[in-house]
């Protein structure tokens, strides 16, 4: 499955979805899913924005293996290492600010905005 | 024509001015896409640290002084030798009294061109790394007042700060900045690979050129997801499944430096640049050759615990195993005239 470099879609009644890859039954009212490409020892984006209960899906698209963690105090997870085509998600609950790096290769940075 | 490969036919053609078929399906000629592999010629520097003569001939003079060291006998150039391809050829480091420390001396060749430094991560440049040794008291255990203060009454080491670092004091910024100047000077890209990427189709043979494309095919060696272009390195970390992360304690690399538990176990993946010369190999020093090394890849490690998702078996046959050996004994640069400082007298 090819995703676009980067893509976001809220589920809010009504809301035209410009894309339609993942199904967001579960997910609770408001909340949007995130796509965020790890490719070319790369985030697709330096900076997102998401609301609190939004989901982020971290995709790879290297041929080789890749990780998502942060330590900040916001909220602090490791989602482990995964190799090509594999793909890794996460809910934000709280607001705040959250340092996102790939542990293999520590060039690999961005930034997540949680708001309210 | 069935005698001439197509390739020939094409250097041929080419030769009569059918330059659109020039080399197309030489399997022997390196692609463009190939030429992401050339380094630049000289390692990027900090911008307050341009490198000049002076700045490179004070750093030589220290990297090969042992009077940095307390017991005076032990100098960066002991464990980083350019008689060992700048590492020590011993599986694991010796530092102070000769005590075995727990991991091998990496090269420095080329480590100018990486963005972060030693096999944890934990220093970001060659300034920051350069004093680290100095300071450890299971290395050269040295007491760096008295360093400075020695380096400061010495006429000769006092005229080479002087002439590198002008109106800056002796200490550890400018010790370090030197040391640094000098080891970017250890570069290597003129080897057979780096003369075969430049256009010359000869100067790899086949089986190189074969180890070449079965390193980088991502469902053969697929070596190039860690060992990237162009210094065969990802500046990243992984736990390649050695055989020691299974004992008791292992060492967890940098893990240790960053918590995260992924990193367990995980180490950064070194240069490829001269790599004949720097036997034995991975941090450890547990692979005496570089065929074991291929074949411990080719199993997909040995302990799988918390193991690289970039480490699997790999299906390599013999022949393959020995083309990609054969490919990086092609990644040596030829010996060039190398001048030893002559140090102050004491």
């Amino acid at each position: 499955m090819q995703f676009p470099q980067f893509h976001s879609r809220r589920a809010a009644a009504g809301a035209v979805v410009a894309t339609a890859t993942c199904l967001f039954a579960a997910l609770p009212a408001q909340a949007a899913e995130h796509v965020l490409v790890q490719k070319g020892k790369a985030f697709s984006v330096k900076k997102l924005q998401v609301k609190v209960g939004d989901t982020v899906k971290f995709v790879n698209e290297d041929p080789f293996a890749h990780n998502v963690f942060s330590l900040s105090d916001a909220k602090s997870f490791d989602l482990g290492s995964f190799g090509q085509g594999g793909s890794k998600t996460i809910t934000f609950d709280k607001p705040g600010t959250i340092e996102v790096e790939c542990a293999v290769h520590p060039d690999m940075r961005m930034v997540i905005e949680v708001g309210k | 024509m069935s005698w001439m490969r197509p390739w020939a036919l094409a250097l041929c053609l080419s030769t009569l001015g059918w330059g659109a078929a020039e080399a197309v399906d030489d399997p022997q000629m390196a692609t463009p896409q190939d030429r992401q592999w050339l380094l630049p010629d000289l390692p990027p520097h900090p911008d307050d640290n341009v490198p000049s003569a002076a700045r490179v001939e004070l750093g030589k003079m220290l990297f090969f002084d042992a009077r940095l060291s307390s017991e005076r006998n032990l100098s960066c150039a002991g464990c980083h030798s350019p008689l060992y391809g700048w590492s020590d050829g011993l599986g694991t480091a010796k530092g102070f009294r000769s005590k075995v420390l727990g991991r091998a001396s990496p090269t420095i060749v080329n480590a100018g061109y990486n963005t972060i430094q030693m096999w944890d991560g934990r220093r970001a440049t060659l300034e920051h790394q350069a004093m680290g040794p100095m300071e450890s008291m299971d290395e050269m255990a040295m007491n760096l007042d008295a360093l400075f203060a020695w380096l400061a009454v010495n006429p000769a080491y006092r005229a080479a700060f002087a002439a590198a670092y002008p109106g800056e004091p002796i200490d550890k910024t400018t010790t370090s900045k030197a040391i640094a100047a000098f080891e970017r000077t250890v570069v290597s890209n003129d080897s057979p690979f780096d003369r075969w990427l430049r256009g010359d189709r000869l100067a790899m043979t086949a089986s190189q050129v074969k180890g070449f494309r079965l390193f980088t095919d991502p469902n053969k060696g697929n070596c190039a997801g860690c060992h990237q272009a162009p210094n065969f390195t990802d500046n990243g970390f992984h736990n390649i499944g050695l055989a020691s992360y299974g004992q008791e304690n292992p060492d967890v690399g940098r893990f240790a430096i960053k918590p995260v538990p992924s990193l367990k176990g995980a180490f950064k993946t070194p240069t490829l640049r001269d790599v004949a010369l720097t036997a034995p190999y991975f941090h450890d020093g547990s692979a005496t050759t570089l065929l074991e090394v291929v074949a411990h890849y080719n199993r997909g490690g040995a302990v799988r615990t918390n193991v690289s998702a970039s480490v699997k078996p790999l299906s390599l046959s013999n022949d393959e195993m020995r083309d990609i050996v054969s490919f990086m004994e092609a990644l040596t640069t030829p010996a060039r005239p190398f001048t030893l400082p002559r140090l102050p007298a004491n």
